[in-house]
């Protein structure tokens, strides 16, 4: 080989000239000129992974009827067994999530490590993410509003549709129901002590990456703070006055919106102003001994969710950035014979299930599902 | 199956429809979903990390299913931090995330190798001679030596067996110890933390025979000298936790995310805290995007900023508008009161030494060291006085090495930083300024070498008559700085919008960086740490300490964090992060390491100045004093070379030496015991008479060659080696790249002390032994090359400055293939050296040459001056003029009994660090019961068994104070009885805990708090570094006893160092003239080269890994601005070469807007086995990162026998700077792969 042409990691750290890196779409409605300088140079990191949709346009692409979103815990499978290599499903993601196996011939793609979700555990991503900016919890949604939610006409009003598919689990009626729909106790208790709940529903600094996709993805992400261009200017490094202006971030708002909110930038502004007013209350409660109700106010927050925003993202303790019930297997198969039997299972050792319908729990209008986010928190 | 199944029902499963029929639930087979399940399945998981000096030290989980280690992820599982703070949890990168890779690769190494040339002349030789004269027959034979020697590095590897492969190798080290003598044995392996037992492995089979053990944290330039001129402190710093207790955070020159990728998180999230964060760094870093101000100074000109803030500091919180906590903090744990002579010369006062309680009638009543202590006014009484903890105090007297405020005789003090209230009169002092001095690219600025600036000052009358004018520290400083405090005068400036040296505006041609982000940022970091009681932290590493004149930078940040009392306060202070350096149980591992328990001293020796000296890199010097001399050095000899200097400082026992004299030291042990003399006065004899010279003299004498290398743990010559085609050319007789001749005839006029040959050596070495895992750069230049263990395969121990917590490696899997452990390599040498030297050599003494140390009586062996007794200034004392002399036993035979066993000096003298000693008896038996013993078959005592590396490792963590309670007691008792102050109280609540081995395997443990390091690990503080010395009030080592910012050592005064100036880059003058260029046809460009910790790889570990390859750009890669590489037609992803006299560099370019115009970014060390083609410079293959760089010795980092400007192994010594470089770069024209085969 003369020389490697290519790879997945190409443009890291900005390699490669801007005016090729530009081309990205992200940059819509953006003065690249500007951006170009080395001056006001940005970067930032988009970890993705699939997506484990609402509405995965993957399954709908598959001919084979490989692919599923499981309705105990919404993560989204390519059936190894059943999949024809068809790969529709690989145009068919707009996330470019699905990858093709030369050697088997089937598609695969990020199983949302569900054997391990099952037992409890975080995905293998969440968990050795080192900037710990993953979080996993439950969220329960209502299955009902999908079409309605993703049919909606205007491409900036899909983050807020989405969001009205979001079942509060706090809500009585909502726990009579899931409970009347076989939701195990766990699932309720996890999703009213989500993460996600919190970043997405109560705080609303989490975003669906590319809502105009219609996909109703449930990986969400924080926009991240950059440097302030008017730090200086404005006296942000020595004094104490507030909440520095979003408008001044050096990744502009609309690149943010552009991938985050199909563009409508004020939801993105509402967010990164209550990331700045946690860190400006935080300050004036370590540095200056203050406690000062009015930040959070500006932002329309209570102290209080401030600080249970800065006690879930700067302290992060593990048990707080994962909150996963174990899977209830108990209640689809015959646990007793799978408990006995694993250790000498050769060939068909489940003969007495497995090929008849193990999972036949009965659909339900209040499903229980279990979404990853990305925390995003730089 | 469950496919036919499903077809079977097909039109039954669906069950129900939903969301308007949008979707619908299916009844279907989901047995399939076992396939992942069982995926992830795994039989065991074991604890171990990766031995890299990434200072990461994570711990990992490491899965094995089926006999075969299978991947690996981080650990979760560290002792909590307190509730207000995050945890440690996960830490851990991609590169660790890859390393089971290594295992089962190609790239493995598998069996003992030996090159196929040497090999064929062994067999043969051996099959008709013993082996010491089967390695004489070859060796001495020039044909036979030269026939594997220029083979280096061209492969040809034959397997061989650890049987012959041992004998080799034990032949070669008995023949160099009969024919050149022990010292000329010599082993390189870094970063003992890393893997400490594996380290302790060849470093006690080298100390036992004789061999010397390389220093690397100063060669890797990873040493910041500031740290000893300023603390007495090799480093110290605070774990990545306490990042999270800081309100302002400066992260200059350091890329967090990138380069301490487990700790950034504390970073990320102290800023949801609200902690204010400025960036400082040439390019668009990954740290940058976290900050709120990114600053983008021209890259080397650091310092400029850094006085600049220095400046608006100064002017703000201790002029203006004084700080109360500032003033008292400098008051008591900073040098700023001390007095300091000054001396006329050429019509100025020139600041000289300190004012000693010598200088000054009956010495002020101090009759131990007089000449030691420095003194101050004292506020209270108007007297000048001695305060207590200066050095002085340290050494011959009790009690008194304490920061309270009192002097030495116990009366209060509250000591006065200025005079400007108190003065005699003002003098005009002289102040060199070097800033002129800039080459292109860098701005000059045309203010005057000397500046005079006006100082109030006072007389004071000396014992023995006359006077002496004195200024303060803090007086003196604020004129450096460049302050107007209305004495009059020119060179000071009372606003920041004049251009004098060192305002804001000032630098601002220098740096490219704008007045007003000085000036906010200083302000802001100084408001900071007014408000918090110091919570203000500067993290900063390679990127600034590699430069020439990286002391000027680090000093200019070390002084704002002492200016505003951000040492030794939590969440504040000097975070100097350069690879893993911090052994934490440091004083439990130097017995084990350097065989203390059974010969002492051991023989240790400064790497910078030993590979200048024998790859010959000094010979093309172009670097002259007069280019670094001050314009206001003292009148002395300041001619000669930068080797000549260091010549001097080797023979005044300042800097240690190998090989050390120009015999064989057994043989000089030999003749002193047949003349029935002391072997001190022997050699002083000797030396006097010029029958026995320093090697450091005749470093081209083959009687000074080294001869024997062992290199493990490390890549030597793909890695660190900067100056990597002179070790090619010189140490090895290797092909090699280097592009300029020598100096020729010349050199023989510009070296004063040594001996210029005109036929410069070739192939010194005889021997090139490396133990390693994989085949590295410096495995394809060795001759033997042994396989071992991986991080998985091997029990060690590994810590770090990052975070509180010592872990293990362990053995997931056996070594796999022949593969051993170092420490069951090094075993084997020792087993078969003991066989072959036994007989040949029997016992021995062996004369061993050690420079006053630090921490030891020794560092008060020259107080006033400097004399060289060569040059006749003084007789040479062995201690005080010139180096220890003392004859140690070598018992040939034993080596392996005692590699394997713990000696009797632990028993009988005890166990000793920086300064302490304590009994360890107690530990000795301790060690007997849970290792087993073995019988000494000399003594017929006992011993403790160290057989495997588990027992080696229990040595370290039952004799270290940060693994065993009792021992941190002891310590603390010790401490105590020098500074009159109860310590224990540190150590008392974890007395009863001893952790073992298994411990650390279950979980990682919290090191105990232990007087050989200055942080405290608590339930109320993270580590932070001189914590104790600001809370217990234990003085820091050095000659004032507090933070130094003023160093008065004449060297340091010659070269204008003693208050922190702005420095440029120097000038290597590697470029050579266009028309003397090897042209290609394309166009070229000048560019600083500039090599960065990396993101794929640590060091080079990692960069042949094919899953980081993957996620890099596969192969090398140099980064250039899109400025640079429009003007040298130079597109993303074209061949480009780099080179300049040095030699040349093959690579691909990335072009990004990120990078600086005017420089380029080659991330260091990435290897030159993968993916590189030939260069069209020098013919022959690519080159990596230092086959452009040579190294360039400083003067002032030669200093010895001077308080905390003495000797330690990796504690002070010159450094290995490269950032001053410049490189051709050009794109290429033809890319050749060089697979023809050669011969």
């Amino acid at each position: 080989m003369e020389k490697i042409e290519w790879g997945p990691n190409w443009e890291e750290i900005l390699g490669g000239e801007f005016s090729k890196r530009s081309l990205d779409v992200n940059f819509e409605g953006i003065e690249k000129d500007i951006y170009g300088q080395f001056e006001n140079t940005f970067m930032m990191y988009l970890p993705r992974l699939c997506e484990h949709c609402l509405n995965p346009s993957c399954v709908a692409s598959c001919p084979s009827g490989a692919i599923y979103k499981r309705e105990e815990d919404g993560i989204v499978l390519i059936d190894q067994d059943k999949c024809r290599g068809w790969r529709m499903c690989v145009s068919g993601c707009p996330y470019k999530k699905i990858y093709y196996n030369w050697q088997t011939g089937k598609s695969e793609k990020c199983i949302l490590c569900y054997p391990r979700i099952e037992a409890g555990e975080p995905t293998v991503c969440s968990e050795t993410c080192v900037g710990r900016i993953r979080y996993l919890g439950v969220v329960l949604y209502d299955a009902d509003r999908i079409e309605e939610a993703a049919s909606c006409e205007s491409e900036q009003d899909l983050y807020d549709a989405q969001l009205r598919v979001f079942l509060d689990p706090f809500d009585k009626e909502v726990q009579k129901q899931a409970i009347e729909d076989g939701v195990p106790d766990a699932w309720v208790e996890a999703a009213m002590r989500s993460p996600i709940w919190k970043m997405a529903m109560d705080w609303k600094v989490a975003f669906p990456l590319h809502p105009e996709y219609r996909t109703l993805p449930m990986v969400w992400y924080v926009p991240p703070l950059s440097p302030i261009q008017s730090a200086v200017e404005a006296g942000y490094l020595d004094s104490d006055d507030g909440i520095a202006d979003v408008g001044s971030l050096r990744i502009p708002v609309r690149y943010l919106s552009n991938m985050l909110t199909a563009g409508d930038d004020e939801p993105i502004i509402s967010g990164l102003r209550r990331m700045l007013a946690m860190r400006a209350y935080m300050r004036a409660k370590t540095v200056e001994g203050v406690v000062d109700h009015n930040i959070p106010e500006q932002v329309g927050l209570s102290s209080s969710d401030i600080e249970q925003m800065y006690h879930l993202m700067a302290i992060a303790n593990y048990e707080d950035r994962f909150v996963i019930p174990t899977s209830h297997r108990e209640a689809a198969e015959d646990a007793q014979h799978i408990r006995g039997n694993c250790g000498f299972s050769f060939g068909n050792g489940r003969s007495t299930s497995s090929s008849t319908n193990p999972f036949a729990i009965t659909y339900s209008n209040t499903g229980s599902v279990a979404v990853s986010m990305d925390g995003r928190r730089d | 199956m469950s496919h036919f199944l499903d077809r079977l029902t097909f039109f039954k499963k669906r069950t129900e429809g939903f969301s308007n029929d949008h979707g619908v639930t299916t009844n279907e087979d989901r047995g399939w979903e076992e396939g992942y399940r069982q995926r992830w399945q795994h039989d065991k998981i074991v604890r171990s990390t990766h031995g890299v000096n990434c200072t990461g030290s994570c711990s990992w989980k490491i899965y094995v299913k089926g006999g075969i280690v299978t991947w690996e992820t981080q650990q979760t599982d560290y002792p909590r931090t307190r509730p207000e703070m995050p945890n440690h949890e996960p830490r851990g990168c991609s590169r660790g995330a890859s390393y089971s890779w290594y295992l089962y690769s190609g790239n493995r190494l598998k069996y003992p190798m030996v090159r196929k040339s040497l090999i064929e002349l062994w067999r043969e030789a051996r099959s008709r001679l013993e082996p010491v004269d089967a390695w004489a027959s070859i060796v001495e034979d020039p044909d036979k030596a030269a026939r594997y020697k220029r083979n280096r590095g061209l492969g040809g590897f034959v397997r061989s067996t650890w049987n012959e492969a041992n004998e080799i190798v034990a032949a070669a080290n008995a023949y160099t110890i009969r024919r050149w003598g022990p010292d000329r044995i010599i082993g390189f392996s870094p970063i003992p933390a890393m893997s400490m037992v594996s380290y302790a492995a060849g470093t006690r089979y080298l100390s036992l025979i004789g061999g010397v053990c390389m220093s690397f944290y100063d060669w890797y330039c990873d040493l910041p000298p500031s740290s000893p001129q300023t603390w007495g402190e090799q480093t110290d710093v605070p774990e990545s936790a306490d990042w999270y207790n800081s309100g302002f955070l400066i992260l200059w020159g350091s890329n967090v995310p990138q380069t301490r990728t487990p700790d950034a998180h504390f970073y990320t999230e102290v800023r949801y805290k609200g902690a204010k964060s400025v960036v400082i760094t040439p390019d668009y870093s990954e740290a940058a995007k976290f900050s709120d101000l990114w600053i983008n100074p021209k890259q080397g000109t650091d310092s400029a900023i850094a006085m600049a803030m220095g400046h608006v500091i100064l002017r703000e919180f201790y002029l203006d508008n004084p700080s109360e906590y500032f003033a008292e903090y400098a008051r008591q744990y900073t040098d700023f009161p001390m007095l300091v002579r000054l001396q006329e010369k050429d019509g100025a006062w020139i600041p000289d030494r300190f004012l000693r309680a010598s200088d000054l009638d009956q010495a002020l009543g101090e009759e131990n060291n007089p000449e030691w202590k420095t003194v101050a006014f004292d506020d209270n009484s108007g007297n000048v006085v001695a305060p207590a903890g200066t050095i002085g105090f340290r050494w011959g007297e009790k009690g008194k090495w304490n920061l309270e405020e009192r002097d030495g005789k116990g009366r209060e003090t509250s000591l006065r930083l200025s005079l400007i209230e108190h003065r005699d009169e003002v003098l005009s002092v002289a102040f060199p300024y070097f800033g002129g001095r800039a080459h292109e690219p860098f701005a000059s600025t045309s203010h005057p070498e000397v500046l005079h600036r006006n100082i109030p000052v006072k007389r004071l009358p000396l014992a023995g008559g006359g006077e002496a004018a004195v200024a303060t520290v803090f007086d003196l400083l604020c004129a450096n700085y460049g302050l107007d405090r209305d004495l009059g005068g020119d060179n000071v400036a009372s606003g920041y919008d004049q251009d004098i040296p060192y305002t804001p505006t000032w630098q601002e041609p220098i740096t490219g960086v704008p007045a007003s982000q000085v000036i906010h940022v200083a302000r802001g970091f100084a408001r900071n740490a007014d408000k918090t009681r110091g919570k203000s932290m500067v993290i900063l590493g390679a990127g600034l300490n590699h430069w020439y004149h990286m002391d000027m930078i680090y000093r200019g940040i070390i002084n704002m964090l002492v200016m505003c009392g951000c040492i030794g306060q939590s969440g504040g202070g000097w975070s100097h992060y350069v690879g893993q350096e911090k052994l934490r149980p440091q004083t439990g591992w130097l017995p084990l390491a350097f065989s203390l328990d059974w010969n002492r001293p051991p023989r240790q020796m400064n790497s910078t100045s030993f590979w200048y000296a024998h790859t010959d890199q000094w010979r093309y010097e172009k670097l002259t004093i007069p280019e670094i001399l001050s314009p206001t050095a003292p009148d002395g000899e300041w001619e000669g070379s930068l080797i000549d200097y260091n010549v001097r400082a080797e023979r005044m026992g300042w800097l240690p030496s190998a090989p050390q004299l120009n015999r064989n030291p057994i043989e000089v042990g030999r003749e002193a015991a047949e003349s029935g003399r002391d072997v001190g006065e022997y050699v002083v004899e000797q030396l006097k008479s010029g029958n026995l010279a320093f090697a450091s003299e005749t470093p081209d004498d083959p009687a000074c060659f080294p001869r024997n290398l062992f290199v493990w743990r490390s890549n030597l010559l793909g890695s660190s080696g900067k100056g990597h085609e002179y070790f090619l050319k010189h140490l090895l007789g290797a092909k090699h790249g280097v592009q300029c001749g020598d100096l020729g005839p010349e050199g023989r006029n510009v070296h004063r002390e040594v001996k210029w040959e005109d036929e410069a050596p070739e192939g010194k070495l005889d021997l090139v032994c490396t133990i390693d895992f994989r085949m590295s750069t410096t495995c394809l230049y060795s001759d033997v090359v042994l396989p071992t263990a991986t991080w998985y395969e091997k029990n060690d121990l590994n810590t770090s400055d990052m975070h509180p917590f010592i872990h293990p490696l362990s053995t997931a899997v056996d070594p796999v293939w022949e593969t051993r452990s170092d420490w069951e390599i090094y075993k084997g040498i020792a087993r078969s050296f003991s066989e072959v030297a036994g007989k040949e050599l029997g016992k021995r003494t062996d004369v061993v040459l050690v420079p006053t140390l630090h921490d030891t009586p020794g560092e008060l062996a020259q107080s006033t001056d400097v004399r060289d007794w060569k040059r006749g200034d003084c007789e040479p004392v062995p201690g005080k003029t010139m180096p220890q002399v003392v004859s140690v036993e070598r018992d040939y035979g034993s080596t392996y009994d005692r590699f394997t066993s713990l000696g009797p000096l632990m028993d009988r003298l005890g166990n000793a660090g920086k300064g302490m000693n304590w009994d360890t008896s107690e530990e000795v038996s301790f060690l007997k019961s849970l290792n087993g013993t073995v019988g000494d078959g000399q003594s017929g005592e006992s011993r403790a068994r160290i057989e495997s590396d588990i027992d080696a490792a229990e040595v370290i963590l039952a004799l270290a104070p940060e693994t065993n309670g009792e021992v941190a007691v002891k310590a603390w008792e010790s401490l105590s009885r020098t500074t009159g102050r109860s310590h224990e109280h540190l150590a008392l609540p974890r007395k009863d805990e001893k952790i073992r081995f298994r411990d650390l395997q279950a979980q990682p443990r919290k090191i105990i708090s232990s007087p050989i390091w200055s942080g405290l690990e608590s339930e109320h503080v993270n580590y932070n570094a001189g914590y104790t010395n600001v809370h217990e009030l234990i003085p820091w080592r050095t000659l004032t006893g507090r933070q130094q910012l003023y160093q008065d050592h004449l060297w340091m005064r010659a070269f204008g160092e003693q208050l922190c100036v702005y420095k440029p880059p120097v000038d290597l003058k590697t470029i050579l003239p266009a028309d003397q260029r090897p042209g290609n046809g394309n166009p070229e460009i000048l560019l600083n080269f500039i090599t960065p910790h990396q993101k794929w790889g640590i060091h080079s570990t990692y960069t042949d890994n094919l899953l980081m390859l993957t996620l890099s750009r596969g192969g090398p890669i140099v980064w250039i601005s899109e400025t640079d590489a429009e003007q040298a037609e130079i597109e993303d992803n074209d061949w480009i070469e780099a080179y300049n006299a040095n030699g040349a560099l093959t690579a691909r370019a990335v072009v990004s807007q990120r990078v600086k115009p005017g420089m380029a970014l080659m991330y260091h060390a990435q290897e030159k086995i993968v993916n590189v083609p030939g260069s069209e410079v020098t013919g022959t293959r690519g080159g990596i990162h230092n086959s452009v760089t040579r190294t360039v010795p400083k003067p002032t980092h030669m200093i010895g026998g001077y308080a905390q400007q003495s000797y330690g192994f990796n504690y002070y010594g010159t450094v290995g700077s490269n950032r001053d470089e410049f490189i051709v770069v050009r794109k290429m024209a033809t890319v050749d792969w060089l697979e023809e085969a050669e011969e």
